[in-house]
């Protein structure tokens, strides 16, 4: 199939986001309307005032039962979506367990924003980073543009048949979410056509019949009920196994997507930046994968051998890929913007390290937390971490295994 | 051009200073131009500092950071040149467009800057002359059109025309118009 014609819009992330919703066909949208929530569901409500689309727009009374309304809906067949951000999530903890278990396909753009105390609204990615065993995809975008063509692909991944798992979408507070940028939107029915129409596995039910796995009263079956040391076990390692099927269906869904957008974001679960001979590498996720690839580009026209790495999908962690892209590079510096307080550093940093252990060879891995509340993390700071690699490689010596970068000290 | 070009708009919460850099990046998109419009977010009470960011590039723009050498600086309030550093990282050869009646050499004894290009435009009296308000934010937005030509005279109307409604659109249009007319270099 070629390539689409498409429509450059102005969007910022959170409508860019909005956009992609009201062009995925979802049935049901339930949202708590106020702080921490954020333009994605009041545009999104415009769009069911206005009659562009038929979506039933839940308001309720927290996150916790947003999440609960999505996943019920999910649950009876419905295409069902929701967004938070920061306090928001955390609210949800207890319900991203119940979605991902009842094998419920939600999918919900987190708008990564720091936690309190003290009280920030800006970006950081302590509220998804800490979500990270609760059994959702997690994908992390670079931009307005990437936000849009992610929430378009979250639908299709989620339902499909063999994975049915909640996908989160996190776009980075401020920088992006309230960023006007350009964005390159597909039109309505293309976009209908490729996400489709919901689709069920058989399953046996209790009368002992072969019925579609979903909520129906014609055809009864019961969905997440009590479950003890008899066999939630194995449902849970039946979920780590879909877990470990997603990455197949991750990148099938990315290269279907970039046949009719033209777009694609590595292979849809890291993408490698100027890697290929690199001799230092930065593993970065989010929107300033953007920045430090400005600074690749900088230091390349030097003749310096640089590289950078961006983590798109983050659960599941593609580690052959990971593994591939980054065991000929002699020295990597993680960036992680939330801290694992006690915990030697950032979630990037352990995932990335413990993956490398199993390397061929063992590249230098050190660590920077950065931008936690919204600090802005410049150019300068990038090409420090840079120097820093630099200097490692001279000495052959790490000096601080993990540091803040960009802070008063 | 160069590869980007970076503006930083200075003003106070309410008088638009977001707008006029979200239409100049929306006239720079309907050139088919890559953009990116932000302001700096904070407590945002009405009459306070502000400052908001467009860049404006012909290939898409990949820097998600703050601007910290712009190309561009807009004083929508002149109020503000005594109270904030208007001047602060902008390039040797940037340029400084101030709403003010004073020709420009007068600012440049007042911040005591050097190099630079600096340029006036009677922002507030062309406002209050056909906007019958002090809104100054579409009146800078012409005179950016005007001496950094990085978006057409043309591009500008249109983008005021879609993002506003009702008589405004005219007679921000009028203003525009004018403050592209009026301003004054060295």
């Amino acid at each position: 199939m070629a390539v689409a014609k498409q429509k450059m819009l102005a969007l910022n992330g959170d409508e860019a986001v909005a956009y992609a919703v009201k062009q995925s066909d979802v049935d049901v949208v339930a949202a708590y309307p106020i702080t921490p929530q954020t333009i994605i569901v009041e545009r999104f409500s415009e769009y069911v005032a206005d009659g562009e689309v038929d979506t039933e727009f839940v308001c309720v009374e927290s996150e916790h039962s947003a999440l609960t309304a999505c996943l019920t809906a999910a649950a009876t067949g419905a295409r069902a979506f929701t967004a938070t951000a920061s306090a928001g999530l955390a609210l949800m903890h207890e319900i991203l367990y119940v979605t991902s278990g009842c094998r419920a396909p939600v999918v919900m753009a987190i708008v990564n924003r720091a936690l309190s105390a003290p009280l920030n609204i800006h970006c950081d990615h302590s509220d998804s980073m800490v979500e990270r065993d609760c059994s959702w995809i997690q994908i992390y975008v670079e931009n307005s543009q990437e936000a849009y063509d992610s929430i378009i692909q979250a639908f299709k991944i989620a339902e499909n048949q063999e994975l049915l798992l909640p996908v989160m979408v996190g776009l980075d507070g401020f920088t992006l979410s309230h960023t006007l940028e350009n964005v390159q939107t597909l039109p309505d029915d293309l976009v209908k056509k490729f996400v489709g129409t919901r689709k069920f596995p058989l399953v046996t039910s209790h009368e002992g019949k072969n019925v579609p796995f979903k909520l129906d009263p014609k055809k009864p079956m019961t969905i997440g009920p009590i479950d003890l040391y008899d066999y939630y076990f194995e449902h849970k390692r039946q979920q780590e196994e879909a877990m470990q099927i997603a990455p197949k269906i991750i990148q099938q869904v990315h290269k279907e997507y970039a046949k009719i957008s033209g777009r694609r974001y590595g292979n849809g679960l890291i993408e490698p930046y100027h890697l290929e001979d690199a001799e230092m590498a930065i593993v970065c996720v989010g929107s300033t994968s953007g920045t430090v690839k400005t600074v690749v580009n900088e230091l390349r026209s030097k003749g310096t051998k640089v590289g950078l790495l961006r983590l798109r999908t983050f659960r599941p962690l593609p580690v052959k890929e990971i593994t591939k892209a980054l065991e000929n590079v002699k020295a990597v510096a993680v960036m992680d913007r939330s801290l694992s307080f006690g915990g030697h550093g950032g979630a990037v940093f352990h995932e990335i390290r413990h993956v490398l252990y199993d390397a061929s060879k063992h590249p230098y891995v050190v660590n920077y937390i950065y931008g936690l509340g919204g600090r802005d993390t410049s150019p300068n700071l990038i090409q420090k971490i840079y120097r820093d690699l630099q200097r490692i490689l001279e000495t052959q010596q790490i000096e601080k295994p993990v540091q803040f970068i960009g802070l008063r000290e | 051009m160069k590869k980007m070009l970076e503006v930083r708009w200075h003003g106070r919460g309410g008088q638009g200073v977001w707008t006029a850099s979200e239409l100049l990046a929306r006239a720079a998109i309907s050139e088919g131009k890559y953009i990116q419009s932000f302001p700096e977010f904070g407590p945002e009470r009405m009459g306070a500092p502000i400052r908001a960011f467009t860049r404006i590039g012909n290939e898409p723009i990949q820097m998600h950071c703050a601007v910290y050498n712009p190309d561009v600086v807009v004083v929508i309030d002149p109020s503000l040149l005594k109270a904030v550093p208007v001047t602060e990282g902008l390039n040797d050869e940037g340029i400084l467009i101030v709403n003010s009646k004073e020709p420009p050499a007068e600012i440049r004894e007042m911040l005591k800057v050097e190099r630079r290009k600096i340029w006036t435009v009677p922002a507030t009296e062309i406002a209050i002359k056909i906007l019958n308000s002090p809104i100054t934010n579409t009146a800078m937005l012409g005179a950016v059109a005007r001496i950094t030509g990085i978006v057409s005279l043309e591009s500008v109307e249109k983008a005021v025309s879609e993002l506003f409604s009702g008589s405004i659109v005219e007679k921000n249009i009028g203003v525009i118009k004018e403050a592209y007319k009026e301003v004054k270099s060295e």
